[in-house]
């Protein structure tokens, strides 16, 4: 019996190191970029200050409605990346708490254009701009280069795009539409597009990843994941649509309540600084960086060469349009047979 | 002298009611100082009466001969209990549930948080003097140990179990603007993407009821098909490869989830092995058949034949062989033996494997979201009504409502199918018989059968082992590397010490914690629920058994669903802490230690325990002197599967994880939606590792039975993951 508890004892001791070098100070992360990514800005982070980073990576949608979920007592101390809606949603809702960063100075007009849309409740990270990627060994002739092309019938199951109401690429993707062809014209179009969709995806850069394997051929995402897939030696080409498109704000908030408030403002303006911003790249993120002084990285799609809507974002990021769009996305695209 | 000694052991719960009260915070996340007395004088008055009630009990301890037999004791212990709960429960975060509270309190409108350490200690102490009470006035024939562990089971039951449904249950009738109604129930219940027949009719697609029906009773079919298969071969033939199919049928159940069906897509996705080779073959392009019904069934069966192997093998090796062998004497052929002897025994194994592998496959989680496609279930469609963009409890709690009704209807039906009918064939006469071997025909088919399940299984843990140590399994990129296993676990020692930079340490560290502490508590509450129900007699004992069984009936989706429900608010707010998930873990695996312990018991007579106490010892000292040394298969049998289990299951916990206490199995989830295949499995190779060496160290720490014995086997049931 002595001989059994001195053993569990034992077992306990060597467990304790694993819990005891928690460091005193930590933040808990909610992260929308791509996995990768996350892990390599929440390690710099580490390194820089020393606080204990706990990272969960969702999609935008899912870390928005996970913060309201938790309204009543906060868990979360920043919400990072992502795309710009769900942010803007979310501090009219009054979920994320109003900062003035003395790096607001350092970025790009469009930057801080949506921390004023907000309040300052939010605040510019990167851009990106929509678009779709496509397998080059699966789609050999007469490859799409249009947002109509993705209509032809030889893609008829082929297609990938994530589902509007987890990821917010897909709700960028179904806000430009709706800006550059109309509401009706819209979802006229996505209906016909169904019929191409094999899986309306959780997260915004799974299809990509989908056609990058071959699973799927096509994959709607952000011009800059489609390129990461390229750069890790994908057959995949990046298409601009030739009708013009959207484009995200990558955005972040600082959680309204969070435990730990201190360490979130060091975040927060430590994820502004250029050499921050510059993580991203080497973790095949090639977004362009919100930071004047940043490097935006070769690879990333130069957004004075796409076609670019004027994108609304103080009306598709507010919560009455994007509540009215995603519930009619329920109703007629996402209860469509398949 | 006795008495007194047991009166003074009854001083301590009113002792740690007084401590409770007076010194430890009263509410979660409160100052040291802010006790229960403290709160009460700063506003929050409707915390006086407990810390009256616990002085009154103390003066009552100390004053009167035996507190415990005084009406003003009882009157207290209940009185305490009563207030205890309708404060908690009446009083929420943002002001009184109950208009008559805050009417009489006026600063309730303000609210009050949750539960803190001494609300917790108190409501322990209340229990324990309530046994105390109970136990002076006859309960369990007056054995206070015994006496205290039923009402504490009980308790922690009610609260952990039966509360949470409950709960989901009312959220299933709340609709959108939060008001208690049937209307949304209903309208939610009868919709036509739940009941729609709409594939079958070619129109449209099929509702998810539908669809989960039509999974679990093919996947039940052919998984209890195949296990029979496997059953026939080991009991009944020279088959060559037995000690294979034994080892086989062990891998599913310390396999993480969502490896199999990676491994699946690896082999059989659009680009996968078998896929292209087989398009080639053919000259067809590549297709997605994988995704859905086809991918989802055959990652079941793979996982649940070994089950329905395991309850048919221990049926066929029960039968009597001299029932065969009179049929075989009397001119039989083989064929005609085994229809007419054979089967007709094996037909309630049949169905009980049935059955459980058709539970199994509702309540699984994993298969589905990795191969679903668009093929949705119910488990499926549960979490993604809770983690959604649209949090919608009240769809969710319909869907779990939907579930539980269909599970429990298959364990009804399974008990009562085998209450039919006699199947005795083992009694006290000889059975020295000789086993009939299985015609050469069914002893073919099942070959048939078995080589490819054998062939299948090899090729998919092959994949398995390889997909983590290659730079890229899914696009058949074999350059070896440990890159993967770096990035989930890279650490660094520097100035600050030890600095983990992995991604999978924070989940790492959680699942093997909550693991750790949640085996030798799930071992302990089952074995002494076990030595309860084997050995003791009180009222209500029947009640108190299917009770216990319940919360293994319940699907994990549906616990975890029920937990939300329950635990986020207070008085019991614990979502976001590492007790919800020690306490999911203890509570659904509470009667597999439970069923090991009474199966234990009951090959042990009770005389030795008499004796014991005939000398003086008391029910926790018989427990712990007589009764544990013998049982130490039972108690080896409940560490290893809960430890198992809580490495490997996810239906539950992904309800339950949060950023700062991640488990495992959710944080491979995440990897295998994001398409990170490689990481998903580098990662579960560890997982399984660990299992491996944690169950080997448990054998060596707990050990068999010290008995001249050979030691039987004994396969455990699985609750419905």
């Amino acid at each position: 019996m002595t001989k059994r508890f001195a053993l569990i004892g034992a077992t306990a001791l060597a467990l304790m190191p694993i819990g005891a070098f928690a460091q005193p100070k930590e933040l808990v992360l909610y992260c929308s970029v791509n996995e990768e990514w996350c892990r390599a800005q929440s390690e710099a982070f580490m390194r820089e200050t020393g606080i204990n980073v706990l990272m969960t990576r969702k999609s935008s949608g899912e870390t928005y409605a996970q913060i309201k979920a938790e309204e009543g007592q906060p868990r979360g101390d920043v919400w990072w990346g992502g795309t710009g809606d769900p942010h803007l949603q979310a501090a009219q809702e009054g979920l994320t708490e109003e900062y003035q960063s003395p790096m607001l100075s350092e970025l790009q007009p469009w930057a801080t254009a949506q921390a004023e849309t907000s309040g300052y409740k939010t605040v510019g990270i990167y851009a990106g701009a929509l678009g779709f990627g496509y397998n080059s060994t699966l789609v050999t002739e007469n490859p799409p280069a249009c947002w109509a092309d993705l209509l032809d019938e030889r893609y008829a199951e082929d297609i990938q795009v994530a589902n509007p109401n987890s990821s917010g690429t897909a709700y960028t993707m179904l806000a430009t539409m709706v800006q550059l062809m109309g509401e009706d014209e819209a979802f006229a179009y996505l209906a016909k597009l169904h019929a191409n969709i094999n899986q309306y995806t959780k997260s915004g850069s799974a299809p990509i990843r989908a056609a990058a394997t071959g699973e799927s051929a096509i994959g709607i995402v952000f011009m800059h994941d489609a390129v990461a897939e390229t750069v890790s030696g994908a057959p995949i080409v990046t298409v601009a649509p030739c009708e013009g498109t959207g484009y995200e704000v990558g955005s972040m908030s600082l959680i309204k309540g969070g435990p730990n408030p201190e360490a979130a403002k060091m975040w927060y303006d430590w994820a502004l600084s250029a050499a921050a911003q510059e993580i991203g790249a080497t973790a095949k993120s090639y977004q362009v960086p919100s930071n004047t002084s940043a490097s935006t990285p070769p690879e990333a799609p130069k957004l004075a060469d796409i076609k670019l809507i004027d994108y609304d974002f103080a009306k598709y990021g507010s919560s009455d349009t994007r509540a009215a769009l995603l519930s009619r996305w329920d109703a007629e695209i996402g209860a469509l047979p398949k | 002298m006795k008495a007194l000694w047991e009166g003074r052991i009854g001083l301590i719960w009113s002792g740690l009611l007084l401590a409770a009260v007076l010194a430890l915070p009263w509410y979660k996340g409160g100052a040291t100082l802010a006790s229960a007395l403290a709160e009460g004088v700063a506003g929050r008055v409707w915390l006086l009466p407990l810390v009256g009630a616990a002085l009154a009990l103390a003066l009552l301890a100390l004053l009167s001969r035996d507190w415990r037999i005084h009406p003003a004791g009882a009157a207290l212990v209940g009185a305490g209990l009563g207030w205890l709960l309708l404060q908690g429960f009446g009083i929420g975060l943002r002001g009184p549930a109950l208009p008559g509270l805050g009417l009489l309190f006026p600063t309730a409108l303000e609210g009050q948080p949750g539960f803190g350490w001494g609300a917790w200690l108190a409501g322990i102490a209340l229990i324990g003097a309530l046994a105390e009470v109970l136990a002076a006035r006859g309960f369990c024939r007056g054995e206070r140990f015994a006496a205290f562990a039923i009402i504490g089971i009980v308790s922690a039951l009610s609260l952990f179990v039966f509360f949470p449904i409950v709960k989901l249950m009312s959220a299933a009738f709340v609709g959108p603007d939060g008001t208690l109604a049937l209307t949304p129930f209903l309208t939610r219940i009868t919709a036509s993407d739940l009941w729609s027949l709409g594939c079958l009719t070619g129109s449209g697609r099929c509702g998810v009821v539908i669809n989960s029906l039509v999974l679990g009773i093919l996947s039940a079919a052919l998984a209890t098909a195949l296990g029979l298969a496997l059953a026939l071969l080991v009991a009944r033939t020279d088959f060559r490869m037995k000690r294979l199919l034994r080892a086989i049928s062990i891998l599913p159940i310390i396999t993480p989830p969502f490896v199999v069906g990676v491994a699946i897509l690896v082999l059989f996705g659009r680009t996968g092995l078998v896929t292209v080779e087989v398009a080639e073959w053919f000259g067809v392009r590549p297709t997605r058949w994988i995704y859905g019904l086809p991918g989802i069934l055959l990652a079941q069966v793979l996982a649940f034949a070994p089950v329905t192997f395991l309850v048919l093998l221990a049926a066929l090796e029960a039968i009597n062989p001299t029932l065969e062998e009179a049929s075989t004497t009397l001119g039989a052929k083989p064929v005609t033996t085994f229809r007419t002897v054979t089967w007709p025994l094996l037909r309630p194994a049949l169905a009980a494997a049935f059955l459980l592998a058709f539970i199994e496959s509702l309540a699984d989680f994993g298969n589905p979201i990795v191969l679903g496609g668009s093929y949705d279930v119910l488990s499926t469609k549960i979490f993604f009504a809770v983690v959604g963009a649209q949090y919608d409890l009240g769809q969710a709690a319909t869907l779990s409502v939907l579930l539980l009704t269909l599970t429990i209807a298959a364990f009804w039906v399974q008990t009562r199918w085998l209450g039919r009918g006699s199947y005795v064939t083992v009694t006290g006469k000889s059975d020295a018989g000789l086993v009939a071997p299985v015609p050469g025909l069914i002893k073919w088919a099942a070959v048939a059968a078995v080589v490819p399940f054998v062939l299948f299984t090899v090729g998919i843990y092959a994949i398995v082992l390889m997909g983590g140590f290659v730079k890229d399994i899914a696009r058949m990129d074999m350059a070896p590397t440990f890159g993967h296993l770096w990035t989930a676990f890279s650490f660094e020692f520097n100035e600050r010490g030890i600095q983990l930079f992995g991604s999978a340490w924070n989940s790492m560290i959680t699942t093997l914690w909550v693991s750790a502490l949640s085996a030798p508590l799930t071992m302990a509450v089952g074995i002494l629920t076990a030595w309860l129900i084997a050995r003791q007699d009180f009222t209500g004992k029947r009640a108190f058994e299917f009770g216990t069984l319940l919360s293994f009936a319940i699907p994990g989706t549906v616990v975890g669903v029920s937990y939300i429900a329950a635990f986020n608010v207070p008085p019991i707010d614990i979502t976001g802490t590492m007790a919800i998930l020690v306490i999911c873990f203890v509570f659904r695996n509470l009667p597999v230690g439970m069923r090991a312990g009474i199966a234990a018991l009951a090959q042990i007579d009770r005389s030795m325990e008499e004796a014991s106490q005939t000398m003086g010892a008391g029910g926790g000292r018989v427990l712990r002197d007589v009764v544990l040394p013998l049982i130490r298969p039972a108690i080896f049998t409940a560490l290893v599967y809960s430890f198992v289990t809580a490495m490997t299951a996810v239906s539950a916990v992904i309800f339950l994880v949060s950023a700062r206490h991640n488990m495992a199995t959710a944080y491979i989830m995440g990897r295998v939606e994001n398409g990170e295949y490689a990481l998903a499995i580098a990662y579960s190779t560890v997982l399984m590792l660990v299992m491996v060496a944690c169950v080997a160290a448990m054998n060596g720490l707990v050990g068999k039975r010290k008995l001249g014995r050979r030691s039987t086997v004994t396969g455990t049931p699985h609750p419905a993951e």
